[in-house]
């Protein structure tokens, strides 16, 4: 079971539109790319693989391959569990259909492991308004999840997704464009880890604590609104805003700032990028309960821990097969390389690893790098 | 939850923000001269300014972001088109 809790998100990423363009269908591309994230004792790397292409004039199909190869000994699992290896597969189809100044899309996207299985499936619409100024789509997505056990194969526990999104796009000025979306998503289920245990103070304890599972409720549903803004500069370069609110029942409250700019320079294009989380905890979650059983719901999870969170990025890309030019069947060609680094300071989430007195322990610091080279084909 | 009451509001709330826009939308979307011609949008249809220029990384750093954070939505690659192509 790999970074479970973002994965039901990613699939409905996946799942929902992109960059939209209701009106036009998307350009026919292929992308092959290979990611690798590094950092909290965790590896992740494997390929992804997109393929879209036009038929006809009115649709336009989709699919993409997904692969996760995971090394895990991170400081949830070298303090309660044994570090473990697997592989996550994941892989979506979906269909673009274009009439007058609307695009219908359905997609369906799977994911597999051997202890979590996750299924979406998504619905959009999308209108192109006011001379083509605006975009307004609405989206609908249907995920159901089994999450099971390694060690357990009669375990098994359902969860439901419903996700429904709004989003507005609107071309402001002759150099600047604007997007407002707004999110909910809410669960259903067995929302836990099936692994993960939380700690609690116990004097019998030779070390003053002991661990018990997790117990999360079984709902939750979150609200976000996100603003983005890009401007194109007077000598040929672009900036990026944005910012997004958040909150959920789990009384999660987040802000989230980030800052793009983007510089061409003959083929070459360079994007600088910094981005800012802020969040506070969920109501159940605590590093050390004071006594086994303490509370109704428990959590350790340190995503649920109040945190803040900042990200560096660089990114080159390399134009090989110019636009003006082409190259066989190939209209537009890029290889591209990026790296973020990563750095989340947790305020309640303790190293329990280096042996300090109970509830001594230094807070947790995590630094990581996410490596992505990818390669972009247009034709 | 304690909650469920807020996140109803607010809820309600950004309908209440998004309805008339909706109606709007529907009513005078033909009629609008567009004030942003389409032969002037050329910086705008630049792959500089695409909003989601690369989705298989767009949606992998999402995926990073999902998996580190507790928030989740309204972020990155949703939404987007200028009818620039």
């Amino acid at each position: 079971m790999t970074l479970r809790h973002g994965i039901t998100i990613f699939t409905l990423l996946l799942a929902l539109p992109g960059a939209v363009l209701a009106g036009v269908l998307p350009e026919d591309r292929g992308d092959a790319l290979y990611h690798h994230y590094t950092g909290g004792g965790v590896d992740i790397n494997g390929p992804s693989v997109l393929i879209r292409k036009k038929a006809g004039k009115s649709l336009s199909f989709v699919g993409n391959w997904y692969v996760d190869h995971v090394s895990s000994a991170s400081i949830d699992v070298i303090t309660t569990a044994s570090p473990y290896t697997e592989e996550r597969t994941q892989w979506s189809l979906g269909m673009d259909y274009l009439r007058g100044n609307t695009t219908m899309r359905v997609n369906y996207v799977s994911s597999e492991e051997s202890d979590f299985d996750a299924k979406t499936y998504a619905f959009s619409v999308s209108e192109d308004m006011f001379g083509d100024l605006t975009t307004l789509t609405l989206s609908y997505a249907f995920g159901e999840d089994v999450v099971g056990r390694s060690d357990d194969p009669t375990f098994a526990r359902d969860n439901t997704r419903q996700h429904y999104a709004v989003s507005l796009t609107q071309i402001l000025t002759r150099n600047m464009i604007a997007t407002l979306n707004f999110e909910t998503i809410t669960d259903e289920g067995f929302l836990n880890n099936p692994y993960r245990s939380v700690r609690y103070a116990d004097p019998g304890s030779a070390v003053g604590y002991s661990f018990e599972p997790e117990v999360y409720p079984a709902t939750r549903t979150s609200n976000a609104v996100g603003l983005r803004a890009r401007y194109f500069l007077p000598y040929r370069a672009a900036i990026e805003g944005e910012y997004r609110f958040f909150t959920d029942t789990w009384d999660i409250d987040g802000h989230t700032l980030s800052l793009t700019y983007v510089h061409p320079w003959g083929p070459f294009t360079f994007e600088g990028k910094v981005r800012y989380h802020d969040q506070t905890g969920a109501s159940f979650f605590s590093d050390l309960f004071p006594r086994s059983e303490a509370t109704n719901f428990r959590g350790r999870d340190k995503e649920l821990s109040p945190l803040q969170s900042y990200t560096f990025r660089g990114k080159v890309s390399y134009e090989f097969i110019d636009t003006n030019k082409g190259w066989g069947m190939f209209k537009r060609g890029t290889l591209n390389f990026s790296l973020d680094h990563l750095i989340v300071n947790y305020d309640e989430f303790r190293d329990i690893s280096q042996g300090f007195p109970v509830g001594e322990e230094p807070l947790y610091e995590l630094k990581a790098n996410v490596y992505q080279i990818f390669v972009s084909f247009w034709y | 939850m304690a909650k469920v009451g807020d996140m109803t509001m607010i809820s309600l709330k950004i309908g209440r923000f998004l309805l008339p826009i909706v109606v709007l939308a529907g009513l005078a979307g033909c009629s609008i001269e567009p004030w942003v011609k389409p032969y002037e949008r050329d910086r705008l249809a630049d792959p500089i300014m695409a909003l989601d220029g690369d989705p298989v990384s767009t949606s992998y750093i999402q995926h990073v972001y999902e998996a580190r954070e507790g928030a989740r939505g309204a972020e990155g690659a949703a939404g987007g088109g200028c009818g620039c192509n």
